[in-house]
């Protein structure tokens, strides 16, 4: 299988002198949904920064073989779709239609290849019909399937999401769970949300301290309750 | 929570809001210079732009008492910076006050200029009014900009529009969550509270700023904005553009005449 984002030994530290991450490695190959579990404040949102370079690494990442550097930044950003965790910080433009139109617009397309993938992109998310509506009037859901269509709209290889389902109601999730499911890419999910990564994702990754702990099959991660409660993530409360 | 407080009108379908955004914008602003510069003589004229303006706000179906009441707004601005004029201004003495040391007079056109500078603020603010109710804000961005404005102001206010209403529910909350604590407390002490208030959302405002640059590199943002094509300049903005023009020069060319 391909191997779409590898990282190799990659450690960081924020300016203030914080660890945010020490030493991780690990590997997205074509097709996979790999979520990424780990307490709050455990390096998640960091790492993603890094698999399209907003965050620097000196060559520790490499996506579909290339090592991140300042030249390839933006073949980079249009192989690694971001969505971030706020819908609020993602979607910046008065209309839905201009905020979808950003990524392809950057990346060179022409006039009739942006309203195209734009309401392909629209498509795919459900909100088909959404384009002059402005952001701040949609639901909180609503946001999170256009933030998703922003991305989508730049054709990635591979779909990186940070905290999909934070916030939102049982109904909203499932049906963006689903929504999910539903698209054909790679994947990678951050995510403390134990259903959804049950639901989607055959495979876990568990970032705690800034290292990754456990890297295997989604159900037996789940299933050690042991490992879980150890880092922060056991749901039910500790017996005694 | 909704917001629509701006552009509560625009989805409206008159001729006013059919026109293209640039024939709005560059009328609007013609109108409005016309005005400033008109006279303080010639009130005639003044009613004539009244005229004009309330024309076109009937032919635009907005509520006239949305306008009326958005333009009260204005007033408290004016007022506060013309309310010495009467008092500076040589002339005929209308009043004269003894006030402990200090004795004050008004002149009458003193007082001819405040109510000058007031209407005129006042029908310049009810242009933009018009404006702005009639306009969706993307679509008078993107006016804008193919006015060729430049990109930095255009883009500065387009993330105004998009973060204004997302600061307002910030500070909502904020509020609500100090209400909630509030006990009581001196004076002094709430103030102290609002001053934090400010310093935190200031302080979140900048971190999300941040964050909304982030995403926008992560969408291979360099930059440079890059926009779509563009509306066309049709036959109604012409005719619309050119009666408007003609009558504001008209009423030029008559001041002139009169003056």
């Amino acid at each position: 299988m391909a191997e779409i984002i590898s990282v190799d030994n990659l450690s960081f530290g924020y300016p203030d002198g914080q660890p945010a991450l020490s030493g991780v490695s690990l590997a997205v190959h074509r097709g996979e949904t790999v979520a990424l579990i780990g307490p709050n404040g455990a390096g998640k949102s960091t790492l993603l920064l890094h698999f399209n370079g907003i965050l620097h690494s000196d060559g520790a990442v490499r996506v579909l073989g290339k090592a991140i550097n300042d030249k390839n930044l933006k073949w980079v950003r249009g192989r690694v779709g971001l969505v971030f965790q706020n819908p609020d910080d993602q979607l910046f433009s008065p209309t839905v239609f201009d905020d979808i139109a950003f990524g392809p617009l950057n990346m060179g397309y022409d006039e009739a290849q942006v309203r195209e993938v734009v309401a392909r992109a629209l498509e795919w998310v459900g909100m088909g019909g959404y384009e002059k509506r402005s952001p701040h009037h949609l639901s909180l859901g609503e946001k999170k399937r256009i933030a998703i269509a922003t991305v989508l709209a730049m054709n990635p290889e591979v779909l990186v999401i940070d905290e999909p389902t934070s916030n939102l109601d049982p109904g909203s999730k499932w049906s963006l769970i689903e929504l999910l499911k539903g698209l054909e890419i790679t994947k990678v999910i951050a995510s403390h949300d134990l259903e959804l990564v049950e639901a989607l994702c055959p495979r876990a990754i568990i970032l705690d301290g800034g290292k990754v702990v456990a890297d295997g099959n989604t159900r037996h991660l789940l299933a050690d309750e042991r490992l879980l409660a150890a880092h922060g993530l056991a749901r039910r409360k500790p017996a005694g | 929570m909704k917001h629509s407080f701006l552009d509560q009108y625009s989805e409206g379908n008159s001729l006013i809001h059919r026109l293209d955004p640039r024939t709005k914008l560059i009328t609007t602003l013609f109108f409005i210079l016309v005005v400033v510069l008109t006279p303080v003589s010639q009130w005639q004229a003044f009613a004539l732009y009244f005229v004009l303006v309330a024309t076109l706000i009937i032919i635009s179906r907005v509520p006239v008492l949305y306008v009326l009441k958005r333009s009260l707004v204005i007033i408290p601005f004016v007022v506060m910076i013309a309310i010495f004029i009467p008092f500076f201004k040589e002339g005929e003495v209308a009043g004269s006050y003894n006030i402990w040391l200090w004795q004050l007079t008004v002149t009458h056109s003193g007082i001819q200029v405040l109510l000058n500078i007031l209407a005129k603020a006042w029908l310049s603010i009810l242009s933009l009014i018009l404006l702005t109710a009639t306009t969706r804000f993307s679509q008078l961005l993107r006016g804008m900009e193919q006015l060729r404005l430049p990109r930095v102001m255009v883009m500065i206010m387009s993330f105004m529009y998009r973060y204004i209403f997302v600061l307002v529910d910030e500070v909502m909350r904020m509020k609500q969550a100090r209400d909630s604590r509030n006990l009581g407390g001196g004076r002094l002490r709430q103030i102290r509270t609002v001053g934090n208030m400010v310093g935190t959302l200031f302080i979140r405002s900048y971190e999300r700023g941040e964050r909304v640059y982030a995403a926008m590199m992560a969408r291979g943002f360099d930059g440079q904005t890059r926009t779509l094509g563009n509306p066309v300049f049709g036959q109604r903005d012409f005719f619309f553009a050119m009666t408007l023009g003609l009558i504001l020069v008209l009423a030029i060319v008559l001041n002139l005449w009169y003056l």
